[in-house]
């Protein structure tokens, strides 16, 4: 059972801010998903390596080369604020 | 010729055309248009068009035909592609209110490649928000509708793309397919639709919802146009560290996927596609949870291919049950992180109205994701979040494994899987909305191919009770791309089915 305590805790680490109908409302959502996913535990997987990937993942690597990228304004264009080239945000903390 | 005759062709029919000065690229351009004006707003398979664009390609490669230069794989072919894949000069919105006005800087690699084969690209197609949907009824923006009944949803969540080919919009088009994104569309639709091996495709200018799970693929009115599409796009990429190396697809991909592959199969008869294959009919995918409807004309298709000389055998994948939590877990996870990236920052929607950082990120994502995405973020995070991980994310990742290491004992014996595309026949709007762990279900079937990386195919092989199509699914080896298509081609000319040709013409 996942509490509203639980949501509100878990939409802070998402960044989310759920009002209290949304929080009720995931609650109850995410109690039914997360009990229908509690069959999982009936599956013996003793000593069975964790899958995270379907291609067995080696390190893929390149030369570490100078190459071109992007012109700046190109990259900038979709900024929803900027002062001259940087991107501008709101203060940070209080 | 007319434009409506242009409607509904093959590849090979408008290339034969387009040969014989028939017709022209630009022709074929305008007729498709004209198709989408008169259609599409009843449809809203499209949240963009990009006719100019698509005349300006038709004009040059005319120009470079006249010149008597061979004509490409995709050379006046019109096609559509996900609003999940980045364009230039073109909004990419994933269907999200938090990327509306985004345009990207870049092309994906699978656009870059359609450009390249001379295929026409006629709009970005609708789809659930970030690709999270089956049915396409969550996308910020519309609703897109069944072409075959516009009562019925269009599957999801390539929607749009199944619905943009269905109505003989375009000939193919791009989806992605997470966890049947484009197998259960294309199935609700009539349609073909493949999701290639893992790595087959380059991910970049995808944009990620669960990327070890994420595909590109195509979609098509016939096996023989979905296989061109794969080839036009199918390569490796070097902006893709999970791309298949060429020298990987040199020893693994026998047969390689290739024109005179295709070309070939496609002349043979269904006995000589499917002579001698080895098929398993996966019985957990047969049973309980199944539509009677839909069992049917599956077991059909299965005698079918017994008929034509394949040897078909019940199989079990035994932790198939286990598909859906194992998938809802890894997905959520994978899509909490990647959506981490939308904080208003860089691009995207910003709310201008938070004085401080923190509030403005979360003020940004509460307008900018909808409610499914939401849900879908709270779940991964929950999954990933301290004390839950080994009950859940690290579970899943395990019993992934055991499902994988189901489907390659199955393969020692048999070449490939048949089973239902998915449980049911297309639904009507709203039927599962309001319930998340009955839309899921809608995947069941599908999502045993993502987990384990392998190819899949939909094609249509009858109709369930309500006379929507039902969809029939291939999945075979890793890399065996190139002969699942063979044996769908098998298949679909064993059947001779006219499902979509006949809708189109009836329109």
């Amino acid at each position: 059972m996942i509490s509203i305590k639980d949501v509100q805790h878990v939409a802070k680490l998402a960044r989310l801010s759920l009002t209290e109908d949304e929080s009720r409302q995931y609650a109850e959502q995410l109690s039914r998903i997360i009990d229908y996913f509690d069959e999982l535990k009936s599956v013996d997987t003793e000593g069975v390596e964790p899958m995270s990937h379907p291609i067995a993942a080696v390190n893929v690597l390149r030369e570490d080369e100078v190459c071109p990228s992007l012109p700046r304004e190109v990259l900038m264009a979709n900024a929803p604020l900027r002062d001259g080239n940087f991107f501008r945000v709101p203060k940070i903390g209080e | 010729m007319s434009k409506s005759q242009l409607i509904g062709r093959t590849i090979a029919e408008l290339h034969s055309l387009i040969k014989a000065k028939e017709t022209s690229c630009l022709e074929i351009t305008e007729a498709h248009i004209e198709a989408i004006e008169k259609g599409d707003e009843r449809l809203g398979a499209f949240l963009s068009y990009t006719f100019d664009q698509a005349r300006a390609a038709a004009a040059h490669w005319d120009e470079r035909l006249s010149n008597g230069e061979a004509v490409p794989l995709l050379a006046g072919v019109p096609v559509a592609i996900k609003d999940n894949m980045c364009e230039v000069d073109t909004r990419t919105t994933c269907g999200s209110k938090i990327l509306e006005n985004f345009v990207s800087p870049y092309r994906a690699y699978a656009v870059e490649k359609l450009h390249e084969a001379g295929a026409l690209i006629l709009g970005k197609t609708n789809l659930d928000e970030f690709a999270m949907g089956s049915s396409t009824e969550h996308s910020a923006y519309k609703v897109t509708r069944n072409p075959i009944d516009p009562d019925y949803v269009p599957g999801g969540s390539s929607g749009g793309s199944a619905a943009a080919v269905g109505a003989g919009f375009c000939v193919t088009a791009l989806g992605s397919d997470t966890g049947g994104s484009i197998r259960q569309p294309a199935s609700y639709c009539g349609l073909v639709g493949m999701k290639p091996t893992y790595g087959m495709v380059s991910r970049f200018g995808l944009v990620a919802f669960a990327s070890s799970l994420d595909q590109i693929g195509p979609f098509a009115r016939n096996v023989e146009d979905c296989a061109l599409t794969l080839l036009a796009i199918a390569g490796h990429d070097k902006r893709d560290s999970t791309c298949l190396s060429q020298s990987y697809r040199d020893q693994h991909a026998k047969p390689a996927l290739t024109k005179a592959f295709i070309q070939e199969f496609k002349s043979r008869s269904a006995e000589e596609n499917l002579k001698g294959k080895r098929i398993g009919i996966i019985k957990e995918l047969i049973g309980d949870g199944i539509d009677d409807d839909v069992k049917a004309p599956i077991l059909k298709a299965a005698a079918l291919l017994e008929k034509c000389g394949a040897r078909v055998e019940e199989v079990s994948l035994p932790h198939a049950k286990y598909a859906l939590s194992v998938y809802y877990l890894v997905a959520t996870a994978e899509a909490s992180a990647n959506l981490a990236r939308f904080d208003g920052v860089r691009y995207g929607h910003r709310n201008m109205d938070a004085a401080e950082l923190h509030a403005m990120y979360y003020a940004t994502r509460n307008e900018g994701f909808g409610a499914e995405v939401k849900r879908r973020i709270m779940l991964g995070t929950y999954a990933l979040s301290s004390g839950y991980y080994d009950a859940y994310y690290k579970k899943a990742q395990q019993v992934r494994a055991l499902i994988t290491a189901d489907f390659h004992k199955i393969f020692e014996n048999f070449e490939m899987v048949v089973s239902p595309t998915a449980p049911s026949a297309a639904f009507k709007f709203g039927a599962k909305s309001d319930d998340p762990i009955q839309m899921y279900m809608s995947d069941i079937a599908s999502i045993p191919a993502n987990l384990a990386g392998l190819p899949g195919i939909s094609l249509p092989c009858g109709l369930a009770d309500s006379n929507m199509p039902v969809g029939i699914q291939l999945v075979g080896r890793p890399m065996s791309d190139a002969s699942l298509l063979q044996a769908a081609q098998g298949l679909e000319t064993a059947l001779d089915l006219k499902l979509v040709a006949e809708k189109i013409k009836s329109n």
